[in-house]
């Protein structure tokens, strides 16, 4: 047996993690740069934009397949992200960017992407005349395309909240979710908006390629809820927090290694950079493949009640520290992810009362990213939806982390109902939301300046 | 096949029988692959058998082996699967 150098246990547990605890990389992201595809007519810059992606990403889907098969591992989705639009196409002199949304989304539909993300502008502390003419294209570019996603930088750390933005981004969400309304708001979920950005997240719909990126790169987003899960049950029976963690630290360790993996091969064989892997506890509607369920089997009945902040927090600090080893470039959000919709423990949280939207915000406080696939009522106005961003941006500015916030007013839908999304992006109740009002602070405007970096209490 | 090494996991898992060992080593054999090492078990009632096998002077692509050895599964009611060193040095080894 010197030549094997495995054990069989350690052949079987890897073949176990992907046959039956759900345990695949979540994306391969082309990050593609597409600063030089500025024109001063805006089809030009469409007409670019198409041809840049189709040239640079037309072997991403085939290498990742190709992949898959070698190592016999799922690799679920294939993505690209680009240079935020509002950068690119602010040299053109229309201010109507639907036209830039659609050349991405048949460039998306030519290579093969499921989705791609970047029809983006960061306005954390103002906006330029490209920036607010990609802000108004929103809607109409999410209701009328399939593949694209949009993001919307209104905050961060260093430069405090843009409230004129966030004001603006409660009317363009509002907006979306009507000229969805035949898809229960569907265009919302393609929509984030962001505290302190990453440039190089590999998830959508928050993807974008930054500027201090290169060229092109590839960037691996792993998951395995399912994997941690059982792990968590099969060895976490009478084992102290400390001890838990630990366990989740190995889980990571191993999981965050594939990711680390398929990013090198897919690296090589593309002739890209390796950017990152973003190791992310990313759930879906699966049955198994939640992260609702881990808190769960942490010893806490169901998520949403007292203790779930403190048992998410630990979960999110072990993963990171396990998967921080596992990695030469750990990047993106990196922690877990807590959508509604997406995650079956969530969404009978929500459905039972125990999970409400402010225990959510509380714990979007200790976890990667934000408020995120939450269905609110189709009445919610713009002011309150920018309210809602508003304290997410702050918790996240405050923090010194990425928040975000992926909310759906679902048309013509009150508490109780369900919108359903179908595949990846799951279906949620509708969760009832605070009714009295924050529009008098929200039309205030202005920016809420950037907090003191010292006397941290 | 990447760059770097050319060995390959295959694993056998199902039901124990008569012939599974032959019926493997035949196609890795017809493909020109060499088998380094076989190690067979039994773990919560079912046979595991795992060989590694090295795919320098293969006569094939490594898609095409795989899809010999899962039809051949598929044939025996098993689970033959072949999947590149790499994926458990990765998990398992620092």
């Amino acid at each position: 047996m010197r030549n094997l150098r495995f054990a069989p246990e350690e052949i079987i547990e890897t073949i176990k993690m992907v046959q039956t605890e759900q345990l695949d990389i979540r994306t391969i992201t082309m990050g593609i740069s597409l600063r030089d595809c500025c024109h001063p007519q805006l089809a030009a810059v469409a007409a670019k934009v198409y041809e840049k992606i189709c040239r640079v990403a037309s072997r991403l889907v085939a290498v990742g397949e190709e992949i898959e098969r070698e190592y016999g591992i799922p690799i679920v989705n294939k993505r690209i992200s680009v240079t935020p639009i509002a950068l690119v196409a602010e040299s053109a002199d229309s201010d109507d960017y639907v036209l830039v949304a659609q050349a991405l989304d048949r460039a998306a539909r030519e290579v093969g992407v499921n989705f791609i993300g970047g029809f983006s502008a960061l306005v954390q502390k103002g906006m330029t005349r490209g920036d607010a003419a990609l802000i108004e294209s929103i809607p109409a570019a999410l209701a009328g395309t399939e593949r694209v996603c949009a993001s919307v930088n209104v905050a961060s750390t260093k430069a405090g909240i843009n409230m004129d933005a966030v004001a603006r981004m409660g009317r363009v969400v509002v907006d979306a979710a009507q000229r969805s309304r035949d898809r229960d708001g569907l265009a919302c979920a393609k929509l984030v908006i962001f505290c302190n950005a990453v440039e190089d997240n590999p998830f959508m719909a928050g993807a974008f390629h930054g500027i201090g990126e290169p060229e092109c790169v590839i960037n691996v987003g792993v998951s395995g809820p399912g994997v941690v899960l059982r792990a968590v049950e099969r060895e976490g029976t009478g084992l102290d927090l400390g001890d838990l963690a630990s366990v989740i630290k190995r889980t990571a360790f191993k999981i965050t290694r594939m990711g680390e993996l398929v990013g090198r091969a897919a690296s090589a064989r593309l002739g890209a950079p390796f950017g990152i892997v973003d190791l992310s506890l990313a759930p879906t509607p699966a049955q198994g493949d939640s992260v609702a369920r881990i808190i769960e089997a942490m010893g806490i009945e169901r998520i949403g009640t007292h203790g779930s902040t403190a048992a998410l927090a630990m979960l999110n600090d072990a993963v990171k520290k396990g998967g921080a080893m596992a990695s030469s470039h750990v990047g993106g959000l990196s922690g877990a992810f807590i959508p509604v919709s997406e995650d079956i423990g969530m969404i009978e949280a929500a459905a039972a009362g125990t999970l409400t939207f402010d225990k959510l915000e509380a714990m979007t406080c200790v976890c990667s990213v934000g408020l995120d696939m939450i269905a609110v009522p189709g009445d919610t106005s713009a002011e309150t939806i920018a309210a809602i961003i508003a304290d997410e941006a702050a918790i996240g500015m405050v923090n010194r982390k990425t928040t975000a916030v992926r909310v759906i007013p679902a048309p013509g839908k009150g508490v109780g109902d369900w919108v359903e999304f179908g595949g990846l992006l799951g279906r949620a109740p509708v969760m009832p939301i605070h009714t009295e009002s924050a529009a008098a602070f929200v039309r205030r405007g202005g920016r809420i300046p950037a907090p003191l970096q010292a006397l941290n209490n | 096949m990447s760059e770097g090494s050319k060995r390959v996991i295959v694993t056998v898992i199902g039901e124990d029988r008569i012939g599974i060992i032959a019926a493997v080593s035949r196609i890795l054999a017809d493909a020109e692959v060499n088998i380094v090492d076989i190690s067979q078990t039994i773990m919560q009632e079912f046979f595991v058998m795992i060989m590694m096998a090295d795919m320098k002077r293969a006569s094939l692509p490594f898609e095409e082996l795989k899809r010999h050895l899962n039809a051949k599964g598929e044939e025996l009611g098993l689970r033959i699967d072949a999947q590149h060193e790499d994926v458990f040095r990765f998990m398992h080894r620092v």
